[in-house]
């Protein structure tokens, strides 16, 4: 098992590099002079121009300049926001909890209602449910999210006047973060009533994020779930008269599982892009709203490090899912 | 001699290529979806194609006197404006056709780019393997590192937004699709029988690849190439909604979307039917996308 995490962390080496690559590459691709881009739209004096040039390093020679940014990077320095003035690492840090809670309800919602519903249209395969379901998967999949995002807004906020259109919690709500969940620290503090303020607003944002992992897990949950009912050993305890439940539930479940595992895993990509939309629709103040505010502010540090933040991210994610992948099946780690 | 050996063939091939075709109607028409889906995607090419006939207005025609007007069945609407009007007073049925152009035309072009990009890649690194094969593959894992729609972000940062930009930016992302496609479809096909032949008979590198190769890895690749034109369609829909993409007043289907935003509480339907257009032209796409997949590739077939 240490040897199978060990080879699976040296084949992430390459791409660490190439992402360190991409974030160092991407401000001084952008048009015109990296650090008048930096400044902005007022631009600086001449003097200040070579300064902020000796500061990071343009002067000197590419490689230099790029072993440099990769010693900035692993000791944690992340660069100054040039809007807020703040590092950019503690303004991750502030904003990340709130993805994290997006993502993880969103996550939540659709496993919840993917998984069971791909093993009850597997179980009924060809019933009107399984059609309809596959159908509805399909239209999931197919879905817009911003735009579903705005549709919910319309019926929800609009018209019943359920939920509040914006924002994480009610303004009048304020407390130090323990774990950076709203719907967890509200409630560590006993405050119901702010608990129930952060559960409105992250209704709708998890809906509209988990929609498309909703759509995708539930069909690959039916495939791997016929896939194996199909089994020898399904018919064997069939064979043995268990009963239906105990076969499905037992038997059966726990060899589909296998592949809805890594298809979870891999829909944290897709979750982070679409936290880019969900959080711009419903100004959700976590880091795909952040990323988009830089870039249209040319706050090119922030997006340089987000990039690069997201990036570490996602590959630590897609690590634990492989290695989840190799403990829940044997098979994986002789190869 | 010469002349029947050139004849034989063609004789051979023609009744042959339509008896394919008609495998393939079968194994396709069976699927309701996908037949549907398909009688969506034409009317839709229709639309683009026949907008300046079909639209009762020009796209960017303002009327001033029907600012948010609301579609014709709903009180206050009228029918000389079906779906209604935008803030600015011009005909949202009008520039959701004229927008119908727009989103074939991004997914087709952005499909050829990554077609084209993916294919040289995955057959040079299947083909060569070695060096070429590990760098050509790093680099391909190292763009499926960032979520996609990110990395788009991030590439029309660098290039400007626009259009033609917003295609290259989410070509480039769509491409290691295809790139491991076409590597692992040509690894497998490398060491066959015909293709051995066909290096012994002295064909060359590009012969072997494009000719004798790559014909037999088309079937995944016309299904990935399916899903991919839906999914850049979405994707820059995503672009133009935050205001990356096509630049207003390109009637534009998510550009439209971004500059609807302020309104929703005040009118629906200025949000409502260029979301709609998105959505049916996408999902049909992928109900085309799933029946080519099970006429195409048995292996694949959904169960």
């Amino acid at each position: 098992m240490l040897r199978y995490l060990l080879h699976k962390i040296a084949l992430l080496i390459p791409t660490l590099v190439g992402i360190t690559i991409c974030a160092f590459a991407f401000v001084r691709l952008l048009p015109g002079d990296p650090i008048l881009a930096m400044a902005g739209e007022h631009g600086v004096a001449p003097a200040r121009y070579e300064e902020l040039k000796q500061q990071f390093g343009y002067n000197l020679p590419i490689w230099e300049q790029y072993a440099r940014y990769v010693g900035e990077v692993a000791t944690g320095d992340f660069g100054v926001s040039i809007s807020s003035k703040r590092p950019v690492l503690e303004e991750f840090k502030t904003l990340f909890p709130a993805t994290l809670e997006l993502s993880f309800f969103a996550m939540i919602f659709a496993m919840v209602l993917g998984v069971p519903a791909g093993i009850f249209a597997a179980v009924k395969r060809g019933s009107w449910f399984d059609q309809s379901l596959m159908g509805t998967a399909l239209v999931g999949y197919s879905m817009p999210i911003f735009w579903w995002g705005l549709l919910l807004i319309i019926f929800f906020s609009g018209y019943l006047g359920w939920t509040p259109v914006s924002g994480r919690i009610g303004l009048q709500f304020f407390f130090k973060q323990i774990t950076g969940f709203m719907t967890i620290d509200s409630l560590l503090y006993g405050k119901w009533d702010a608990f129930r303020s952060a559960l409105s607003h992250l209704v709708l944002p998890a809906i509209v994020l988990g929609t498309i992992p909703l759509a995708v897990i539930a069909r690959q949950t039916r495939s791997a779930m016929l896939e194996v009912l199909g089994e020898d050993y399904v018919r064997t305890a069939r064979a043995k008269g268990l009963s239906s439940a105990r076969v499905v539930g037992v038997h059966a479940l726990r060899n589909a599982l296998i592949p809805v595992v890594t298809t979870i895993g891999l829909q944290v990509g897709t979750l982070l892009a679409g936290a880019i939309l969900t959080e711009t629709i419903f100004a959700w103040p976590g880091i795909g709203k952040w990323m988009v505010d830089s870039i249209f502010k040319r706050d090119y540090v922030v997006v340089q490090s987000g990039l690069l933040l997201i990036a570490l991210i996602v590959m630590a994610v897609n690590l634990i899912v492989d290695v989840l992948y190799a403990v829940i099946n044997p098979r994986i780690r002789a190869a | 001699m010469s002349q029947s050996t050139e004849i034989a063939p063609m004789a051979a091939g023609s009744p042959d290529r339509l008896t394919g075709f008609k495998t393939f109607w079968h194994y396709f028409s069976v699927n309701r979806g996908a037949v549907i889906g398909l009688f969506v995607f034409i009317l839709l090419v229709l639309a683009a194609l026949f907008a300046p006939l079909l639209a009762p207005y020009a796209p960017d025609v303002q009327d001033k006197t029907a600012f948010l007007r609301p579609p014709a069945w709903q009180a206050g609407g009228s029918t000389q404006y079906l779906l209604g009007t935008d803030p600015v007073g011009r005909d949202i049925l009008s520039r959701l056709l004229y927008g119908a152009r727009f989103s074939l035309l991004i997914g087709a072009v952005v499909v050829t780019l990554a077609l084209t990009g993916g294919i040289t890649l995955g057959l040079l690194a299947g083909y060569f393997r070695g060096w070429v094969d590990v760098a050509i593959m790093r680099v391909m894992d190292l763009i499926l590192a960032f979520p996609s729609l990110l990395l788009a972000l991030v590439l029309v940062t660098i290039l400007g937004p626009g259009l033609f930009n917003a295609m290259l930016a989410i070509s480039l992302v769509l491409q290691p699709h295809f790139a491991r496609l076409v590597r692992a479809a040509v690894m497998a096909e490398k060491s066959r029988e015909y293709v051995v032949a066909a290096k012994v008979a002295g064909a060359g590198h590009v012969r072997l690849m494009l000719a004798t190769i790559l014909p037999n890895c088309l079937a995944p690749l016309i299904v990935q190439g399916t899903l991919s034109f839906s999914n850049a369609i979405l994707e820059a829909a995503a672009l133009g909604f935050l205001g990356l993409g096509a630049q207003p007043p390109t009637p534009e289907w998510g550009t439209m979307l971004a500059s609807a935003r302020e309104f929703i509480l005040r009118a629906w339907w200025v949000v409502t039917f260029p979301g709609l257009a998105i959505l049916i032209t996408v999902l049909a796409i992928n109900l085309v996308g799933d029946g080519l997949r099970d006429a195409l590739d048995p292996k694949l077939r959904r169960s």
